[in-house]
């Protein structure tokens, strides 16, 4: 083998195209003004994270990873968007741009994007920086996920409606997931199940507390909640 | 002890589900029942967590250091659930029968299993099923900071839930880091569990550690109310109903310090003990600084108490820092005196509101007047976080400065002994002016004559029992709890 570049293995190059995917996909919630299309790209983002599980579980004959990427297809692909979707339309939003969901941007389109490229070249290059590797931790996609997770703090950050608030909050759990499954793929199964059951309770608290606000102020805006100060 | 460890876990959890189901008129009977049953249990663990560490199923585990923060949480689970009784007695008295029996039903429910989680989050041998558990606190706890379905409480609960999550994000993020450096010495079908990483933590690659580390204090941080990641807190401590502020502000944000202190633990083997002290010390500074400005202005009796647990919190954090065996002991006996007189401080703010239905500080005048026993109980809990001798917190900030200025920390120790005091004048003007102004009598309350007498008895007698703890803990710690504090401070591995 000679010295220098090597071309990187089947699950190296994998997971480093699906890293990027993820973080291209979180960079379309960004900027994507109606919330049933970021909850679409939210379930592509999810998909994602599923097909890199089955990556890894092949390469590194993981078979715990077959039953977790199901599982976690099952409640990131299918639940978590169908709540949200009944959530939304029951508070009666399919008139969204009515409604302060869809101008809700605390930022133009633009500069968000513009935002979350400083943000994510940030995370990328400190993540890089710290050249945390191992035999099954392709820096690249770490470095990624690290990215993700900034822009979706972002996402949080520069919406003003609870909706793309908790949309935001579950893409950052998928950007944990990424570096969960680069640098700890061997995590015994009965914990990463337990983190998505986690997830699973997470989801029906957020749509209680967004009913909850949605029944009081009669809209998804949060620019109203400034009671609370000092 | 299994049987203990494993009642502690079912106990609560199985109160929990009879109230959500049984009868709605049982759940002020099996509550307080649970509650000081847990406290009676985890003080059964005493003298075996004293001596060794307990493990067993390969997930629980309980050593002198966690048993500490159960003790914690058990004594202040078990005083707000008898407290409970007497405050949903009291609570919404106009509206009907049916609105308050689902009230009820919710909140002793929701009550039982924050308590549970909890009470679990330190039994967990792995620091994965422990962040699992810290999650499910913050999920109960949003859930019961909403229940009082106002626009205040619906603001709280959604700023709670959100902030908090991402700071568990984070702290989960951390977790992931860990298990890569552990599994680097341990391989990968390392479980997490806590004791063989600290165990191989002299051989751990430095990076990751560092990461996780940086990672856990401001995830968990988040939870503890460090600056400038606490914007959650004095909103949910404020809008949530009063037993619930006071298990937030007295076990929960313990509980989180205690996930730290974990990775403190992985931290120092790994980095040596400069880097997780000096990150430990800025939070801590920065956050009392915070506190320090924010006590003075405020308006609402739960959000002052609510930057007092800040400024608390920040103490602790300052304690670790120093390092000094002293200073340590002085932060394990500081988070039960906290529980305690925070705790205790909640309960009378509570019997205050229900009292005069107002938690605005300048309608709540006359309180000696009114409040035979909360009143002075009050402003003895308020003493008590001022740190006046001899509470049990006075001995523990004693200590916390003793070891600073004995390891040479003179400038964090400075600090800290300047914006305690500024604390103390902050709490006590306004505790002062609530007690021993006298109510105009222009202003009378729109609730009709305001009564000489306590609106109930189970909200009275545990502060009591909090002030006995805080007595106890001040003048003379039993040898048992002073030989468990000492053997946590071995294992935080105190060094001058």
């Amino acid at each position: 083998m000679m010295s220098g570049v090597q071309a990187p293995g089947v699950y190296e190059g994998a997971a480093n195209v699906i890293a990027a995917g993820m973080l291209l996909l979180e960079f379309g919630m960004l900027r994507q003004a109606l919330v049933r299309d970021q909850v679409r790209l939210y379930m592509a983002q999810s998909a994602l994270i599923s097909v890199l599980a089955i990556v890894i579980a092949a390469d590194r004959n993981l078979p715990d990873l077959y039953a977790l990427a199901a599982l976690s297809a099952a409640l990131k692909v299918v639940a978590v968007p169908l709540v949200l979707r009944r959530l939304l339309r029951r508070a009666g939003l399919d008139d969204e741009e009515t409604r302060g969901v869809a101008g809700s941007n605390t930022l133009s389109p633009a500069t968000a994007v513009l935002a979350g490229i400083v943000l994510a070249a940030f995370g990328f290059f400190c993540f890089g920086a710290l050249g945390i590797h191992g035999p099954a931790a392709p820096t690249l996609a770490l470095a990624l996920a690290a990215a993700m997770v900034l822009v979706s703090f972002g996402l949080m950050i520069v919406r003003r409606d609870v909706a793309s608030q908790a949309i935001g909050f579950f893409s950052l759990e998928n950007a944990i997931s990424l570096a969960a499954l680069v640098v700890a793929s061997g995590l015994p199964f009965l914990l990463e199940t337990g983190f998505l059951f986690d997830l699973l309770v997470a989801v029906v608290v957020f749509g209680m507390l967004i009913r909850a606000h949605h029944s009081r102020s009669a809209s998804l805006s949060t620019a109203d909640l400034t009671k609370l100060q000092g | 002890m299994i049987a203990v460890i494993l009642a502690l876990l079912i106990v609560p959890l199985a109160a929990a589900i009879a109230c959500a189901v049984l009868p709605v008129k049982l759940a002020p009977v099996i509550t307080p029942i649970s509650g000081v049953a847990c406290f009676g249990l985890v003080l059964a663990l005493i003298p075996a967590a004293g001596h060794r560490d307990l493990s067993y199923l390969s997930y629980l585990r309980v050593d002198a250091l966690s048993e500490i923060f159960l003790l914690a949480t058990g004594f202040l689970y078990g005083a707000v659930a008898v407290y409970s009784v007497g405050y949903i007695k009291h609570h919404d008295e106009d509206r009907d029968q049916q609105h308050r029996d689902r009230y009820a039903r919710r909140f002793y429910a929701g009550l039982n299993l924050f308590g549970w989680a909890m009470l679990a989050a330190p039994i967990m041998s792995s620091l994965a099923l422990l962040w699992i558990a810290v999650e499910i606190t913050t999920i109960v706890s949003a859930l019961l900071v909403a229940i009082e379905n106002t626009d205040g409480a619906a603001e709280a609960a959604w700023k709670y839930v959100l902030i908090a999550s991402a700071g568990l994000g984070l702290a989960l993020l951390a977790t992931v880091f860990a298990y890569f450096a552990g599994s680097q010495i341990l391989g990968e079908h390392y479980n997490l569990a806590i004791s063989p990483l600290i165990g191989v933590s002299k051989n751990l690659p430095h990076t990751p550690v560092r990461l996780a580390f940086m990672l856990a204090v401001l995830g968990y941080g988040t939870k503890v109310g460090f600056f400038p990641v606490h914007t959650w807190l004095p909103d949910a401590h404020s809008e949530a109903p009063t037993p619930v502020s006071a298990l937030l502000s007295g076990a929960l944000l313990a509980t989180s310090f205690y996930a730290i202190l974990r990775y403190y633990q992985v931290a120092s083997g790994t980095l040596g003990s400069g880097f997780p002290r000096d990150t430990l010390l800025a939070f801590g500074v920065a956050s009392l600084l915070l506190a320090a400005l924010y006590v003075f202005g405020q308006r609402d009796i739960k959000r002052l108490l609510a930057y007092s647990s800040v400024e608390h919190m920040g103490i602790l954090a300052i304690g670790v820092s120093f390092g000094a065996p002293v200073a340590l002991a002085g932060v394990l006996l500081h988070v039960l005196a906290h529980a305690a007189a925070k705790g205790n401080a909640f309960m009378g703010a509570g019997v205050f509101t229900v009292k005069f239905g107002t938690k605005q500080i300048s309608a709540l005048r006359g309180g000696l007047d009114v409040l035979p026993w909360s009143g002075p109980l009050f402003l003895i809990a308020v003493f008590a976080l001022s740190a006046m001798p001899p509470s049990g917190i006075f001995r523990s900030e004693f200590q916390i400065v003793y070891g600073g200025l004995g390891s040479g920390n003179y400038a964090a120790a400075a600090v800290l002994v300047a914006g305690v005091t500024v604390v103390f004048f902050g709490l006590t003007a306004s505790a002062t002016r609530m007690l021993f102004t006298p109510a105009p009598v222009q202003r009378a309350p729109a609730r009709g004559e305001l009564r000489r007498g306590e609106p109930s008895a189970w909200m009275v007698v545990p502060m009591v029992a909090g002030v006995a703890v805080l007595l106890i803990l001040g003048l003379h710690p039993p040898g048992e709890l002073t030989g468990l504090i000492a053997r946590a401070v071995t294992q935080l591995g105190a060094t001058r």
